[in-house]
Protein backbone atom coordinates (compact mmCIF):
# COMPACT_ATOMS: atom_id res chain seq x y z
CA UNK A 1 0.00 0.00 0.00
CA UNK A 2 1.83 3.23 -1.37
CA UNK A 3 0.74 7.01 -0.08
CA UNK A 4 2.36 8.22 -3.59
CA UNK A 5 -0.77 5.81 -5.08
CA UNK A 6 -3.04 7.28 -3.04
CA UNK A 7 -1.87 11.30 -2.98
CA UNK A 8 -0.94 11.80 -6.83
CA UNK A 9 -0.17 14.92 -8.39
CA UNK A 10 -3.26 15.18 -9.94
CA UNK A 11 -5.14 14.86 -6.85
CA UNK A 12 -2.61 16.88 -5.28
CA UNK A 13 -3.36 19.54 -8.23
CA UNK A 14 -7.06 19.23 -8.36
CA UNK A 15 -6.88 20.13 -4.45
CA UNK A 16 -5.35 23.31 -4.55
CA UNK A 17 -6.80 23.95 -7.94
CA UNK A 18 -10.02 23.09 -8.15
CA UNK A 19 -11.97 23.25 -11.42
CA UNK A 20 -15.03 25.16 -11.92
CA UNK A 21 -15.14 26.28 -8.45
CA UNK A 22 -17.91 28.43 -7.35
CA UNK A 23 -21.65 28.98 -7.73
CA UNK A 24 -23.84 28.99 -11.07
CA UNK A 25 -26.30 31.63 -11.32
CA UNK A 26 -29.28 29.73 -12.69
CA UNK A 27 -28.59 26.03 -11.72
CA UNK A 28 -31.72 23.96 -12.97
CA UNK A 29 -30.27 20.82 -10.27
CA UNK A 30 -28.37 21.52 -6.71
CA UNK A 31 -27.10 19.34 -3.68
CA UNK A 32 -25.16 19.47 -1.17
CA UNK A 33 -23.64 16.38 0.36
CA UNK A 34 -22.00 16.02 3.49
CA UNK A 35 -20.29 13.60 5.79
CA UNK A 36 -21.12 14.18 9.27
CA UNK A 37 -18.53 11.47 10.37
CA UNK A 38 -15.41 13.43 8.93
CA UNK A 39 -17.13 17.02 8.68
CA UNK A 40 -16.61 16.67 4.52
CA UNK A 41 -18.89 18.98 2.26
CA UNK A 42 -19.37 19.45 -1.42
CA UNK A 43 -22.35 21.80 -2.72
CA UNK A 44 -23.14 20.94 -6.47
CA UNK A 45 -24.87 23.52 -8.70
CA UNK A 46 -25.55 22.05 -11.92
CA UNK A 47 -27.09 23.60 -15.29
CA UNK A 48 -28.97 20.60 -17.51
CA UNK A 49 -30.21 21.74 -20.88
CA UNK A 50 -31.81 19.12 -23.39
CA UNK A 51 -30.91 16.47 -21.56
CA UNK A 52 -27.05 17.57 -21.52
CA UNK A 53 -25.04 18.99 -18.68
CA UNK A 54 -24.35 22.47 -19.58
CA UNK A 55 -22.74 23.85 -16.35
CA UNK A 56 -21.63 22.39 -13.30
CA UNK A 57 -19.97 24.48 -10.18
CA UNK A 58 -18.42 23.22 -7.12
CA UNK A 59 -17.80 24.97 -3.65
CA UNK A 60 -17.08 22.48 -0.46
CA UNK A 61 -14.25 21.69 1.91
CA UNK A 62 -12.62 18.87 3.15
CA UNK A 63 -9.77 16.27 2.69
CA UNK A 64 -7.64 16.26 -0.32
CA UNK A 65 -9.81 12.98 -1.73
CA UNK A 66 -13.07 14.61 -1.10
CA UNK A 67 -12.09 17.84 -2.98
CA UNK A 68 -10.21 16.61 -5.96
CA UNK A 69 -12.44 14.18 -6.77
CA UNK A 70 -15.44 16.80 -6.83
CA UNK A 71 -13.34 18.99 -9.20
CA UNK A 72 -12.32 15.94 -11.56
CA UNK A 73 -16.16 15.48 -11.43
CA UNK A 74 -17.09 19.08 -12.50
CA UNK A 75 -15.05 18.94 -15.07
CA UNK A 76 -15.73 15.43 -16.96
CA UNK A 77 -19.26 16.09 -16.69
CA UNK A 78 -19.81 19.35 -18.60
CA UNK A 79 -21.15 18.32 -22.17
CA UNK A 80 -22.04 14.99 -21.47
CA UNK A 81 -25.43 13.82 -21.72
CA UNK A 82 -27.68 12.26 -18.98
CA UNK A 83 -27.05 9.31 -20.06
CA UNK A 84 -22.88 9.25 -20.64
CA UNK A 85 -22.97 11.48 -16.75
CA UNK A 86 -24.85 8.02 -15.61
CA UNK A 87 -22.54 5.70 -17.11
CA UNK A 88 -19.65 7.80 -15.29
CA UNK A 89 -21.42 7.53 -11.82
CA UNK A 90 -21.28 3.99 -11.76
CA UNK A 91 -17.47 3.68 -13.56
CA UNK A 92 -16.12 5.45 -10.98
CA UNK A 93 -18.34 3.57 -8.57
CA UNK A 94 -16.98 0.63 -10.07
CA UNK A 95 -13.26 2.18 -9.96
CA UNK A 96 -13.66 2.75 -6.62
CA UNK A 97 -14.84 -0.82 -5.70
CA UNK A 98 -18.05 0.50 -4.11
CA UNK A 99 -20.04 -1.43 -7.42
CA UNK A 100 -18.66 -4.65 -8.44
CA UNK A 101 -17.88 -4.87 -12.14
CA UNK A 102 -14.94 -3.91 -14.39
CA UNK A 103 -13.99 0.13 -14.88
CA UNK A 104 -13.84 0.19 -18.15
CA UNK A 105 -10.02 1.20 -18.01
CA UNK A 106 -8.44 0.28 -21.19
CA UNK A 107 -4.85 -1.18 -20.03
CA UNK A 108 -3.31 -0.21 -23.16
CA UNK A 109 -4.04 3.93 -23.17
CA UNK A 110 -3.72 3.98 -19.19
CA UNK A 111 -5.95 7.85 -18.57
CA UNK A 112 -7.76 7.55 -21.95
CA UNK A 113 -11.03 6.32 -20.79
CA UNK A 114 -11.27 8.10 -17.38
CA UNK A 115 -8.97 10.83 -17.47
CA UNK A 116 -8.00 12.25 -14.22
CA UNK A 117 -10.63 9.84 -12.58
CA UNK A 118 -8.65 7.38 -12.93
CA UNK A 119 -6.00 8.69 -10.37
CA UNK A 120 -8.46 7.71 -7.90
CA UNK A 121 -7.77 4.20 -8.07
CA UNK A 122 -5.43 4.30 -5.21
CA UNK A 123 -8.23 5.31 -3.20
CA UNK A 124 -9.81 1.69 -3.16
CA UNK A 125 -7.12 0.66 -1.42
CA UNK A 126 -7.91 3.06 1.70
CA UNK A 127 -10.53 1.77 2.72
CA UNK A 128 -11.91 4.46 5.03
CA UNK A 129 -11.42 6.91 2.45
CA UNK A 130 -13.63 5.28 -0.58
CA UNK A 131 -16.75 7.38 1.25
CA UNK A 132 -14.52 10.70 1.03
CA UNK A 133 -13.65 9.80 -2.70
CA UNK A 134 -17.22 8.85 -3.55
CA UNK A 135 -19.07 12.58 -1.66
CA UNK A 136 -19.19 14.47 -4.48
CA UNK A 137 -20.63 11.60 -6.74
CA UNK A 138 -23.31 10.88 -4.20
CA UNK A 139 -24.01 14.13 -4.41
CA UNK A 140 -24.19 14.01 -7.94
CA UNK A 141 -26.46 11.01 -7.81
CA UNK A 142 -29.11 13.72 -5.29
CA UNK A 143 -28.31 16.45 -8.13
CA UNK A 144 -29.70 14.68 -10.56
CA UNK A 145 -32.47 12.88 -9.32
CA UNK A 146 -34.23 16.43 -7.54
CA UNK A 147 -32.97 18.22 -10.84
CA UNK A 148 -35.71 15.25 -13.02
CA UNK A 149 -38.45 15.91 -10.11
CA UNK A 150 -38.93 19.21 -10.84
CA UNK B 1 -16.61 -4.84 0.96
CA UNK B 2 -15.27 -6.84 3.82
CA UNK B 3 -12.03 -5.42 5.34
CA UNK B 4 -9.56 -8.58 6.43
CA UNK B 5 -6.96 -7.80 9.23
CA UNK B 6 -3.44 -9.86 9.00
CA UNK B 7 -2.83 -11.38 12.38
CA UNK B 8 -1.68 -8.60 14.51
CA UNK B 9 -0.07 -10.22 17.27
CA UNK B 10 3.72 -10.59 15.33
CA UNK B 11 6.16 -10.43 18.31
CA UNK B 12 8.30 -7.60 17.44
CA UNK B 13 11.33 -6.21 19.60
CA UNK B 14 9.88 -3.63 21.85
CA UNK B 15 10.48 0.32 21.59
CA UNK B 16 13.83 1.31 22.61
CA UNK B 17 13.15 4.58 24.40
CA UNK B 18 14.52 7.98 22.89
CA UNK B 19 17.91 8.62 24.10
CA UNK B 20 17.33 12.24 23.29
CA UNK B 21 14.42 13.03 26.08
CA UNK B 22 15.32 10.70 29.37
CA UNK B 23 12.17 11.05 30.96
CA UNK B 24 12.21 11.73 35.16
CA UNK B 25 8.98 9.83 35.41
CA UNK B 26 9.68 6.91 33.10
CA UNK B 27 6.62 4.64 33.07
CA UNK B 28 7.98 2.28 30.35
CA UNK B 29 7.76 -0.59 32.22
CA UNK B 30 4.63 -1.18 32.09
CA UNK B 31 4.30 -1.50 28.32
CA UNK B 32 4.27 -4.94 28.50
CA UNK B 33 0.90 -5.06 30.46
CA UNK B 34 -0.73 -3.80 27.17
CA UNK B 35 -0.89 -6.75 24.65
CA UNK B 36 -2.19 -4.42 21.93
CA UNK B 37 1.07 -2.19 21.95
CA UNK B 38 2.69 -5.31 20.45
CA UNK B 39 0.71 -5.63 17.37
CA UNK B 40 1.32 -3.69 14.24
CA UNK B 41 -0.60 -2.17 11.66
CA UNK B 42 0.75 -1.37 8.30
CA UNK B 43 4.08 -3.29 9.17
CA UNK B 44 4.83 -0.87 11.46
CA UNK B 45 4.45 -1.26 15.50
CA UNK B 46 1.26 -0.24 16.71
CA UNK B 47 1.60 3.94 17.78
CA UNK B 48 -1.24 4.40 19.88
CA UNK B 49 -1.88 8.40 20.54
CA UNK B 50 -5.96 8.66 20.55
CA UNK B 51 -6.42 7.87 24.49
CA UNK B 52 -8.10 10.80 24.56
CA UNK B 53 -10.88 8.92 23.03
CA UNK B 54 -10.39 5.59 24.67
CA UNK B 55 -7.83 4.18 26.11
CA UNK B 56 -5.80 0.46 26.06
CA UNK B 57 -6.24 -2.03 28.86
CA UNK B 58 -3.99 -3.84 30.49
CA UNK B 59 -4.07 -7.44 31.22
CA UNK B 60 -5.11 -7.18 34.59
CA UNK B 61 -8.30 -5.40 33.20
CA UNK B 62 -8.91 -8.14 30.99
CA UNK B 63 -8.28 -10.48 33.85
CA UNK B 64 -10.63 -8.73 35.73
CA UNK B 65 -13.22 -9.44 32.75
CA UNK B 66 -12.17 -12.97 32.23
CA UNK B 67 -11.95 -13.89 36.01
CA UNK B 68 -15.67 -12.03 36.59
CA UNK B 69 -17.53 -13.96 33.38
CA UNK B 70 -15.26 -17.46 34.20
CA UNK B 71 -16.20 -17.26 38.09
CA UNK B 72 -18.72 -15.36 39.48
CA UNK B 73 -21.09 -14.43 36.17
CA UNK B 74 -24.82 -13.55 37.94
CA UNK B 75 -27.25 -10.94 38.41
CA UNK B 76 -26.60 -8.52 41.24
CA UNK B 77 -28.73 -7.52 44.09
CA UNK B 78 -31.41 -9.95 44.87
CA UNK B 79 -30.13 -13.55 44.25
CA UNK B 80 -30.06 -15.42 47.74
CA UNK B 81 -27.05 -17.03 46.14
CA UNK B 82 -23.14 -17.68 46.52
CA UNK B 83 -23.00 -16.57 42.98
CA UNK B 84 -25.84 -13.63 43.02
CA UNK B 85 -23.39 -12.54 46.61
CA UNK B 86 -20.51 -12.58 44.83
CA UNK B 87 -21.48 -10.62 41.91
CA UNK B 88 -23.01 -8.06 44.23
CA UNK B 89 -19.94 -7.83 46.15
CA UNK B 90 -17.90 -7.73 43.34
CA UNK B 91 -20.33 -4.56 41.76
CA UNK B 92 -20.55 -2.82 44.97
CA UNK B 93 -16.33 -2.89 45.42
CA UNK B 94 -15.93 -1.69 42.36
CA UNK B 95 -18.18 1.25 43.65
CA UNK B 96 -15.68 1.85 46.23
CA UNK B 97 -12.85 1.45 44.59
CA UNK B 98 -14.32 4.04 42.09
CA UNK B 99 -15.32 6.28 45.19
CA UNK B 100 -12.01 6.11 46.83
CA UNK B 101 -10.05 7.24 43.69
CA UNK B 102 -12.11 10.38 43.45
CA UNK B 103 -11.90 11.19 47.22
CA UNK B 104 -15.75 10.83 47.35
CA UNK B 105 -17.04 11.07 50.73
CA UNK B 106 -19.09 7.44 50.89
CA UNK B 107 -18.94 4.99 47.72
CA UNK B 108 -23.20 5.85 47.45
CA UNK B 109 -22.02 9.37 45.95
CA UNK B 110 -21.23 7.50 42.74
CA UNK B 111 -23.41 6.30 40.54
CA UNK B 112 -22.79 4.06 37.52
CA UNK B 113 -23.94 4.69 34.15
CA UNK B 114 -22.90 4.60 30.71
CA UNK B 115 -19.83 6.62 30.50
CA UNK B 116 -19.99 10.68 30.72
CA UNK B 117 -22.63 11.06 28.10
CA UNK B 118 -25.19 9.12 30.01
CA UNK B 119 -23.66 11.12 33.24
CA UNK B 120 -24.38 14.46 32.09
CA UNK B 121 -27.93 13.91 30.62
CA UNK B 122 -28.88 12.13 34.16
CA UNK B 123 -27.91 15.72 35.54
CA UNK B 124 -29.42 17.49 32.53
CA UNK B 125 -32.44 15.14 32.68
CA UNK B 126 -32.93 14.23 36.70
CA UNK B 127 -31.95 17.90 38.33
CA UNK B 128 -31.94 20.27 35.78
CA UNK B 129 -35.69 19.25 33.85
CA UNK B 130 -36.87 19.76 37.41
CA UNK B 131 -35.10 22.81 38.36
CA UNK B 132 -34.82 24.89 35.69
CA UNK B 133 -37.96 27.75 34.50
CA UNK B 134 -38.22 29.43 31.81
CA UNK B 135 -35.38 32.83 31.90
CA UNK B 136 -33.17 30.50 33.80
CA UNK B 137 -29.79 30.33 32.82
CA UNK B 138 -26.94 27.45 32.31
CA UNK B 139 -23.67 28.46 32.10
CA UNK B 140 -21.49 26.01 29.52
CA UNK B 141 -17.79 27.34 28.27
CA UNK B 142 -16.87 28.04 24.86
CA UNK B 143 -14.44 24.67 24.77
CA UNK B 144 -16.76 21.83 25.83
CA UNK B 145 -17.54 18.33 24.19
CA UNK B 146 -20.93 18.13 22.46
CA UNK B 147 -21.93 15.83 25.53
CA UNK B 148 -21.69 18.80 27.74
CA UNK B 149 -23.87 20.83 25.10
CA UNK B 150 -26.68 19.05 23.61
CA UNK B 151 -28.13 17.48 26.76
CA UNK B 152 -28.37 21.32 28.19
CA UNK B 153 -29.93 22.39 24.93
CA UNK B 154 -32.32 20.01 24.70
CA UNK B 155 -33.22 20.62 28.58
CA UNK B 156 -33.37 24.43 27.82
CA UNK B 157 -35.72 23.56 25.49
CA UNK B 158 -38.38 21.69 27.44
CA UNK B 159 -37.89 24.40 30.54
CA UNK B 160 -37.19 27.75 28.32
CA UNK B 161 -34.27 27.97 29.87
CA UNK B 162 -31.06 29.79 27.75
CA UNK B 163 -27.35 28.60 27.55
CA UNK B 164 -24.53 30.82 27.77
CA UNK B 165 -21.01 30.91 27.41
CA UNK B 166 -17.92 31.69 29.49
CA UNK B 167 -15.86 32.64 26.24
CA UNK B 168 -12.13 31.10 24.93
CA UNK B 169 -9.34 33.50 25.92
CA UNK B 170 -6.36 34.73 23.27
CA UNK B 171 -4.29 31.89 25.05
CA UNK B 172 -6.72 28.49 24.84
CA UNK B 173 -7.97 28.88 28.26
CA UNK B 174 -11.45 29.92 29.41
CA UNK B 175 -11.46 33.76 29.95
CA UNK B 176 -12.57 34.06 33.34
CA UNK B 177 -12.35 37.82 33.38
CA UNK B 178 -15.74 38.70 32.97
CA UNK B 179 -17.23 35.75 34.81
CA UNK B 180 -18.95 37.43 38.01
CA UNK B 181 -21.00 39.35 34.61
CA UNK B 182 -21.97 36.24 33.24
CA UNK B 183 -22.19 33.94 35.78
CA UNK B 184 -25.41 35.85 37.10
CA UNK B 185 -28.21 35.36 39.44
CA UNK B 186 -29.89 34.19 36.57
CA UNK B 187 -27.60 31.03 36.32
CA UNK B 188 -28.83 27.69 38.11
CA UNK B 189 -26.53 25.47 36.15
CA UNK B 190 -22.64 26.02 35.52
CA UNK B 191 -21.63 22.65 33.84
CA UNK B 192 -17.91 22.90 32.48
CA UNK B 193 -15.03 20.56 30.96
CA UNK B 194 -12.40 19.81 33.26
CA UNK B 195 -9.94 19.30 30.40
CA UNK B 196 -10.67 19.71 26.99
CA UNK B 197 -10.48 16.62 24.53
CA UNK B 198 -9.39 19.38 21.44
CA UNK B 199 -6.92 21.24 23.30
CA UNK B 200 -5.77 19.85 26.37
CA UNK B 201 -6.40 23.10 28.13
CA UNK B 202 -7.43 22.33 31.91
CA UNK B 203 -11.24 23.78 32.79
CA UNK B 204 -11.66 26.87 34.62
CA UNK B 205 -12.16 24.45 38.01
CA UNK B 206 -11.49 27.16 40.76
CA UNK B 207 -13.42 30.41 39.00
CA UNK B 208 -16.51 28.27 37.74
CA UNK B 209 -16.94 26.41 40.88
CA UNK B 210 -16.61 30.09 42.89
CA UNK B 211 -18.91 31.74 40.60
CA UNK B 212 -21.22 28.67 40.97
CA UNK B 213 -21.26 28.93 44.67
CA UNK B 214 -21.78 33.03 44.39
CA UNK B 215 -25.13 32.49 42.57
CA UNK B 216 -26.18 29.67 44.46
CA UNK B 217 -26.00 27.48 40.90
CA UNK B 218 -24.41 23.87 40.83
CA UNK B 219 -21.45 22.70 39.04
CA UNK B 220 -21.37 20.13 37.05
CA UNK B 221 -17.67 19.06 35.95
CA UNK B 222 -17.05 16.95 32.59
CA UNK B 223 -14.37 15.16 34.04
CA UNK B 224 -13.58 12.47 31.29
CA UNK B 225 -10.61 13.66 30.28
CA UNK B 226 -9.29 15.15 34.01
CA UNK B 227 -10.16 12.14 36.11
CA UNK B 228 -7.65 9.51 33.83
CA UNK B 229 -5.01 12.38 33.63
CA UNK B 230 -4.49 14.09 37.18
CA UNK B 231 -5.20 13.32 40.32
CA UNK B 232 -8.86 14.15 41.05
CA UNK B 233 -10.18 14.85 44.60
CA UNK B 234 -13.89 15.71 44.30
CA UNK B 235 -14.19 17.57 48.01
CA UNK B 236 -11.04 19.53 46.99
CA UNK B 237 -12.72 20.49 43.82
CA UNK B 238 -16.50 21.27 45.59
CA UNK B 239 -18.59 21.13 42.59
CA UNK B 240 -21.68 19.32 43.01
CA UNK B 241 -21.84 16.80 40.43
CA UNK B 242 -18.64 15.22 37.88
CA UNK B 243 -19.00 12.96 35.34
CA UNK B 244 -16.22 10.51 33.48
CA UNK B 245 -15.87 7.34 31.50
CA UNK B 246 -13.79 4.20 32.41
CA UNK B 247 -12.73 3.36 29.25
CA UNK B 248 -10.99 6.47 29.27
CA UNK B 249 -8.81 5.26 32.02
CA UNK B 250 -7.86 2.19 31.25
CA UNK B 251 -11.47 0.29 31.51
CA UNK B 252 -13.94 -1.09 29.39
CA UNK B 253 -16.27 0.47 27.23
CA UNK B 254 -20.00 0.66 28.66
CA UNK B 255 -19.47 1.83 31.77
CA UNK B 256 -18.59 5.57 33.74
CA UNK B 257 -20.07 7.40 36.67
CA UNK B 258 -21.21 10.30 37.79
CA UNK B 259 -20.01 11.76 41.41
CA UNK B 260 -22.80 13.44 42.96
CA UNK B 261 -22.97 15.20 46.19
CA UNK B 262 -25.29 13.24 48.32
CA UNK B 263 -27.81 16.13 48.71
CA UNK B 264 -27.94 16.96 45.30
CA UNK B 265 -28.29 13.11 44.24
CA UNK B 266 -31.29 12.89 46.68
CA UNK B 267 -32.90 16.02 45.28
CA UNK B 268 -32.35 14.35 41.72
CA UNK B 269 -34.95 12.62 39.76
CA UNK B 270 -34.21 9.36 37.95
CA UNK B 271 -33.83 9.45 34.09
CA UNK B 272 -34.48 6.23 33.61
CA UNK B 273 -37.27 4.12 35.30
CA UNK B 274 -37.12 -0.04 35.13
CA UNK B 275 -36.20 -2.75 37.89
CA UNK B 276 -33.45 -2.46 40.56
CA UNK B 277 -34.56 1.18 40.58
CA UNK B 278 -37.53 0.94 42.88
CA UNK B 279 -38.10 0.70 46.41
CA UNK B 280 -42.04 -0.04 45.64
CA UNK B 281 -44.38 -0.23 42.35
CA UNK B 282 -47.89 0.11 42.37
CA UNK B 283 -50.23 0.51 39.42
CA UNK B 284 -50.32 4.09 39.26
CA UNK B 285 -47.02 5.28 41.01
CA UNK B 286 -43.79 4.14 42.07
CA UNK B 287 -41.05 5.01 44.92
CA UNK B 288 -37.57 4.74 44.11
CA UNK B 289 -34.54 2.99 46.07
CA UNK B 290 -31.99 4.76 47.89
CA UNK B 291 -28.91 6.74 46.30
CA UNK B 292 -27.51 5.61 43.94
CA UNK B 293 -29.62 2.74 43.08
CA UNK B 294 -32.57 4.40 42.02
CA UNK B 295 -30.21 5.77 39.16
CA UNK B 296 -29.31 2.68 37.96
CA UNK B 297 -32.26 1.02 36.25
CA UNK B 298 -31.97 -2.39 34.76
CA UNK B 299 -29.73 -4.96 35.30
CA UNK B 300 -25.85 -2.85 34.95
CA UNK B 301 -23.02 -3.47 33.36
CA UNK B 302 -21.41 -5.54 36.07
CA UNK B 303 -18.42 -7.43 34.14
CA UNK B 304 -18.00 -3.70 33.00
CA UNK B 305 -17.98 -2.04 36.76
CA UNK B 306 -15.43 -4.98 38.03
CA UNK B 307 -12.80 -3.96 34.85
CA UNK B 308 -13.48 -0.41 36.47
CA UNK B 309 -12.24 -1.39 39.52
CA UNK B 310 -9.40 -3.13 38.49
CA UNK B 311 -8.63 -0.07 36.32
CA UNK B 312 -8.62 2.20 39.29
CA UNK B 313 -6.73 -0.65 41.02
CA UNK B 314 -4.02 -0.30 38.24
CA UNK B 315 -3.94 3.57 38.18
CA UNK B 316 -3.45 3.72 41.83
CA UNK B 317 -0.82 1.03 42.01
CA UNK B 318 1.22 3.34 39.35
CA UNK B 319 -0.01 6.61 41.07
CA UNK B 320 -1.92 9.84 39.69
CA UNK B 321 0.34 12.38 40.36
CA UNK B 322 3.31 10.10 38.49
CA UNK B 323 1.16 9.71 35.54
CA UNK B 324 0.52 12.95 35.40
CA UNK B 325 4.23 13.96 35.82
CA UNK B 326 4.68 11.70 32.87
CA UNK B 327 2.18 13.34 30.52
CA UNK B 328 3.38 16.91 31.58
CA UNK B 329 6.81 15.38 30.52
CA UNK B 330 5.54 13.40 27.35
CA UNK B 331 3.45 16.52 26.31
CA UNK B 332 6.26 19.16 26.81
CA UNK B 333 8.47 16.66 24.67
CA UNK B 334 5.98 16.95 21.61
CA UNK B 335 5.30 20.25 21.68
CA UNK B 336 8.86 20.81 21.47
CA UNK B 337 9.25 19.28 18.32
CA UNK B 338 6.22 19.99 16.99
CA UNK B 339 7.25 23.91 16.92
CA UNK B 340 10.42 22.26 14.81
CA UNK B 341 7.97 21.64 12.02
CA UNK B 342 7.72 24.24 9.40
CA UNK B 343 3.51 24.86 8.98
CA UNK B 344 2.44 22.93 11.98
CA UNK B 345 0.17 25.15 14.35
CA UNK B 346 -0.62 23.67 17.33
CA UNK B 347 -4.22 24.22 18.90
CA UNK B 348 -3.95 24.25 22.65
CA UNK B 349 -1.81 26.23 25.98
CA UNK B 350 2.35 25.53 25.28
CA UNK B 351 2.57 25.42 29.62
CA UNK B 352 2.17 22.29 30.45
CA UNK B 353 0.77 23.02 34.34
CA UNK B 354 -2.35 24.49 32.28
CA UNK B 355 -3.38 21.69 30.11
CA UNK B 356 -3.22 17.78 29.60
CA UNK B 357 -2.00 15.55 26.93
CA UNK B 358 -4.13 15.76 23.99
CA UNK B 359 -2.18 17.73 21.37
CA UNK B 360 -4.11 19.16 18.27
CA UNK B 361 -2.89 20.48 15.44
CA UNK B 362 -2.70 21.42 11.79
CA UNK B 363 -0.16 20.90 9.02
CA UNK B 364 0.23 23.36 6.29
CA UNK B 365 -3.47 22.94 3.81
CA UNK B 366 -2.85 19.19 4.08
CA UNK B 367 -6.40 18.27 5.57
CA UNK B 368 -6.11 16.30 9.04
CA UNK B 369 -8.04 13.34 7.33
CA UNK B 370 -4.99 12.76 5.36
CA UNK B 371 -2.66 13.43 7.76
CA UNK B 372 -4.17 10.70 9.83
CA UNK B 373 -4.33 8.66 6.40
CA UNK B 374 -0.51 9.19 6.04
CA UNK B 375 0.41 8.86 9.80
CA UNK B 376 -1.25 5.50 9.95
CA UNK B 377 1.27 4.11 7.16
CA UNK B 378 3.68 4.56 10.04
CA UNK B 379 1.59 2.66 12.41
CA UNK B 380 0.44 6.32 14.09
CA UNK B 381 -3.12 6.35 15.02
CA UNK B 382 -4.14 9.67 15.81
CA UNK B 383 -7.29 10.96 15.54
CA UNK B 384 -8.52 13.97 13.09
CA UNK B 385 -11.83 15.88 12.51
CA UNK B 386 -14.44 18.16 14.77
CA UNK B 387 -13.51 15.77 17.91
CA UNK B 388 -17.15 16.60 18.62
CA UNK B 389 -16.66 20.08 19.26
CA UNK B 390 -18.14 21.54 16.66
CA UNK B 391 -18.77 25.54 18.84
CA UNK B 392 -14.97 25.27 19.16
CA UNK B 393 -13.68 24.40 16.00
CA UNK B 394 -16.12 26.88 14.65
CA UNK B 395 -14.54 29.50 17.23
CA UNK B 396 -11.32 28.29 16.30
CA UNK B 397 -12.30 28.84 12.38
CA UNK B 398 -11.04 25.24 11.56
CA UNK B 399 -12.95 22.61 9.83
CA UNK B 400 -10.83 19.94 11.66
CA UNK B 401 -7.72 19.24 13.51
CA UNK B 402 -5.38 16.57 13.77
CA UNK B 403 -5.06 15.35 17.65
CA UNK B 404 -2.59 13.46 19.31
CA UNK B 405 -3.18 12.58 22.72
CA UNK B 406 -0.66 10.41 25.50
CA UNK B 407 -1.52 8.15 28.28
CA UNK B 408 0.90 6.61 30.69
CA UNK B 409 2.25 3.59 28.24
CA UNK B 410 3.55 5.89 25.62
CA UNK B 411 7.13 7.18 25.21
CA UNK B 412 9.00 9.66 23.29
CA UNK B 413 10.44 7.57 20.60
CA UNK B 414 6.79 7.42 19.47
CA UNK B 415 6.77 11.20 19.25
CA UNK B 416 9.60 10.72 17.37
CA UNK B 417 7.84 8.19 14.85
CA UNK B 418 4.72 10.80 14.94
CA UNK B 419 7.65 13.96 13.70
CA UNK B 420 9.02 11.49 10.95
CA UNK B 421 5.81 10.71 9.84
CA UNK B 422 4.59 14.16 9.62
CA UNK B 423 7.80 15.12 7.73
CA UNK B 424 6.61 12.23 5.44
CA UNK B 425 3.29 14.43 4.95
CA UNK B 426 4.73 17.13 3.80
CA UNK B 427 6.83 15.52 1.33
CA UNK B 428 4.12 13.67 -0.14
CA UNK B 429 1.97 17.29 -0.33
CA UNK B 430 4.97 18.87 -2.00
CA UNK B 431 4.53 21.71 1.21
CA UNK B 432 7.52 23.71 0.51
Amino acid sequence: MSLDELYRQVILDHYRNPRRSGRLESPTAHADGTNPLCGDEISLDLAVRDGKVTEAAVTGRGCSISQASASMMADRIVGKTLTEVEDLIHRVKRLLDIEEGDAGLDPERPGAALGDLESLAGVRRFPVRVKCADLPWATLQQALADGTAT
Amino acid sequence: MPATYPSPLAPRPPLVDSSAAPMTTDLSHLRPDFPILGREVNGKPLIYLDSAATTQKPEQVLAALDDYYRLHNANVHRGAYRLAEEATEMYEGARVKVAKFISAAVPEEVVFTRGTTSSLNAVAYGWGLYHLKAGDRIALTMMEHHANVVPWQLVARHTGAELVFLPLGTDYRIDVSDIDRIIDERVKIVAFSGMSNVLGTIGPLVEAVAAARRVGAIAVVDAAQLVPHTPTDVQAIGADFLAFSAHKMLGPTGIGALWGRRDRLEEMEPAEGGGEMIRDVFLDHATWAEVPHKFEAGTPPIAEAVGFGAAVDYLTAVGMDRIREHERELTRYALDRLATIPDLKVYGPNDTALRGGAVSFTLADIHPHDLATILDQSGVAVRAGHHCAKPLMRHLDVPATARASFYLYNIPAEVDVLIEALHEARRLFGVA
